[in-house]
């Protein structure tokens, strides 16, 4: 883990996420800022029940064909961009046309950091399972690789790691024979950046995707969420998602 | 009346040759899991959309019809049916072999096979596959005090008290086997409290067969007598087992067909769904469940004992086309994420996942049979679990004829 200090390079990069978001926020809607800096907690304090992560994806600023997110998402956490039937997809772009009107949309589905995640109910030993902060997460050190997680998903957000891997991200550690699926990159959360999807779609000028804290009445994220309408995919479920989509 | 039990001998060349067929086909299933654990479920044909593949088809197989396996012996104690006393050493064993059998493959599955100890350390309570590592070990232990209970005289008096726990713990046992899909709400294949009642069903008429082709296979290759009327009375019983769970079947789908969300699913599975379509009327409903009815119920056609094994081994086979309806056909339907819009992704949204089950994966299933097998062969061998005859006369005499 690093420390709590931050490094020039961490200042460089904060200035510059600060600087692109105030020109995504004002390139897309003046008056709204569509993008906050996450606040992360130090990293000898264990993830509080007094932050709950969220993304709100906006599908009106989501591009058709762009995949920005799903890049990034391989680069951060060292996976390619394979996309046979047994790669790893932590994140996905799903193209959508309405039956009935034509319309069509463009959005990315990825993990849904449930607050009461299926995969976390029917998960024999554990090793699923949901942080305080929201984040749901595989224990790769106890996961058996029994993949009930994975049938147990109603967004297919999980993944089952088929064959040996080389090249791993030191931060993200992953294993043959483990499922593993979207970690909100709980490893940069955990050290105040946002995560890595939310970033990249922000430097493609779509800022489609907005990270914070909805437990804070005072976030974007939350504030958002107050004053416009979003949806939970499968909402039949009741499974009170931390990704929420607006824009439908 | 008194029933004389008696060890096979074990040491004629057919013996040996059986043990050793069985013995060579676990020796592949051990082989293909090594294979598959080396390197990786790539070998399979296990995808992100098709998760559980054929181990799974097997092991829950085997696993319900462990369970229904011990029918004879729950209707001898049980229902005190003494005609049926005989039958129940017998019975004990397949229904633990059975079930040892499947928990092997299903055990050789799992990502990380070399991890199986942290399932057995660390558990989770809400999930139904941690109730069931104690479901299997009840299953277990109880089965094993019941043949003791039948075994040593000095403790026979507790029979009555081990065979109903044991008949208690069987039916909790599938339940559970049927709730792993019962509990799967996103799922529109499984979402439906009727799959635990009707897996009960299923796994009597599975055990049933399995239980009967042993019983034929294991007294004509020991040439010892088997009576017509018992097998009868069996047959007959199977007969039952099978009309129960077809009516199961009815009566889940039509249900369901009740439901407009579950109309795309039902659709898949009994019109469209090409394999699955197939598996489910032509394997299931009439192979598995028809011509084996038609066979059973018929006084004359069920007293051939070709036939009657020709019968259970279409229940048999028609178990396994049910649980790849049930298991692949549940996982190739794709997910509705977006009900009302047609999708389209990377990841195989909206549409129908293929499934090519590879070599290694049918071979890991057939070695838990192989498994379950050697440990009926070699347990008839060790211990007295047979009756020297299982002659009318012998074995009721009062309902021979
Ligand atoms: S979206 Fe799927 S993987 Fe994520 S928390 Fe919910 S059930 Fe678990």
């Amino acid at each position: 883990m690093t420390d709590n200090k931050t490094t020039p390079v961490d200042e460089g990069r904060r200035r510059f996420l600060t600087a692109s978001a105030a020109m995504a926020g004002v390139a897309v809607a003046p008056g709204v800022v569509l993008y906050e800096i996450a606040h992360g907690k130090p990293a000898d304090e264990p993830a509080s029940h007094a932050v709950r992560w969220g993304m709100l994806i906006d599908t009106n600023q989501c591009q058709e064909g762009c995949d920005e997110c799903v890049k990034a998402c391989g680069e951060e956490n060292g996976f390619g961009h394979g996309t046979r039937e047994t790669d790893s997809q932590w994140i996905r772009k799903v193209e959508l046309r309405d039956m009935r009107t034509g319309r069509t949309k463009s959005l990315p589905v990825m993990c849904q950091h449930c607050a009461e995640p299926p995969c976390v109910d029917v998960c024999p030993t554990g090793a699923s399972f949901k942080r305080p902060d929201g984040i749901v997460l595989v224990d790769r050190h106890i996961c058996i690789g029994c993949r009930y997680c994975m049938m147990a998903c109603p967004y297919k957000a999980r993944s089952f790691v088929h064959e040996r891997i080389t090249d791993q991200n030191p931060d993200v550690p992953r294993g043959i024979g483990c499922v593993e699926s979207c970690t909100m990159c709980v490893h940069r959360v955990d050290r105040d950046q946002q995560p890595a999807c939310v970033e990249a779609c922000a430097r493609a000028g779509h800022g489609a995707i907005l990270f914070g804290n909805l437990n804070d009445p005072n976030s974007e994220i939350a504030k958002r969420i107050a004053q416009y309408s979003t949806m939970e995919l499968r909402a039949d479920l009741k499974l009170n998602l931390g990704v929420r989509y607006q824009g439908f | 009346m008194q029933i004389a039990y008696r060890e096979v001998e074990g040491r004629s060349p057919r013996y040996w040759a059986l043990l050793g067929i069985i013995g060579l086909i676990a020796l592949l299933g051990l082989g293909a899991a090594y294979y598959m654990e080396h390197h990786g479920h790539i070998v399979t044909g296990m995808t992100n959309q098709i998760v559980w593949g054929m181990p799974h088809v097997f092991a829950v197989f085997l696993i319900v019809a462990a369970s229904g396996a011990l029918n004879a012996a729950s209707i001898a104690s049980v229902f005190g049916k003494s005609a049926y006393k005989p039958l129940a050493r017998l019975s004990g064993l397949v229904a633990v072999a059975l079930l040892a059998g499947g928990l092997m493959v299903l055990m050789l599955d799992l990502g990380r096979p070399d991890r199986v100890i942290v399932a057995a350390t660390y558990y989770n309570f809400k999930s139904v596959f941690a109730w069931n590592v104690f479901l299997y070990t009840g299953f277990f232990t109880f089965v094993a005090l019941y043949l003791w209970t039948m075994m040593d005289n000095s403790v026979a008096a507790y029979g009555k008290y081990a065979g109903f726990a044991a008949f208690i713990w069987r039916l909790i046992l599938t339940t559970g086997t049927g709730s792993i899909f019962g509990f799967l709400v996103a799922r529109e294949a499984y979402s439906s409290a009727l799959l635990a009642p009707m897996f009960i069903i299923f796994s009597f008429s599975y055990g049933m067969a399995v239980y009967l082709l042993i019983l034929i296979a294991a007294y004509a290759w020991t040439g010892r007598p088997l009576g017509d009327a018992i097998l009868h009375r069996l047959g007959r019983l199977l007969g039952w087992f099978v009309a129960a769970a077809l009516y199961f079947v009815v009566v889940f789908h039509m249900t369901n067909l009740y439901f407009t969300k579950y109309h795309g699913v039902e659709r898949f599975i009994l019109v469209e769904g090409g394999i699955y379509t197939q598996m489910f009327w032509i394997g299931q409903v009439l192979l598995g469940s028809v011509v084996p009815m038609l066979i059973l119920f018929n006084g004359k056609l069920r007293a051939s004992r070709g036939l009657l094994v020709t019968a259970c081994l279409l229940v048999v086979l028609g178990g396994l086309a049910q649980m790849y309806v049930t298991i692949i056909g549940g996982q190739a339907y794709p997910l509705d994420i977006f009900p009302g819009w047609e999708e389209r992704s990377s990841f195989f949204d909206g549409v129908v996942h293929p499934y090519h089950p590879s070599l290694p994966e049918f071979l890991l299933g057939l070695g838990g049979v192989a498994v379950a097998l050697a440990i009926v062969t070699i347990g008839v061998k060790v211990l007295r679990f047979l009756p020297e005859s299982l002659a009318d006369a012998d074995v009721d005499p009062h309902a021979a004829g």
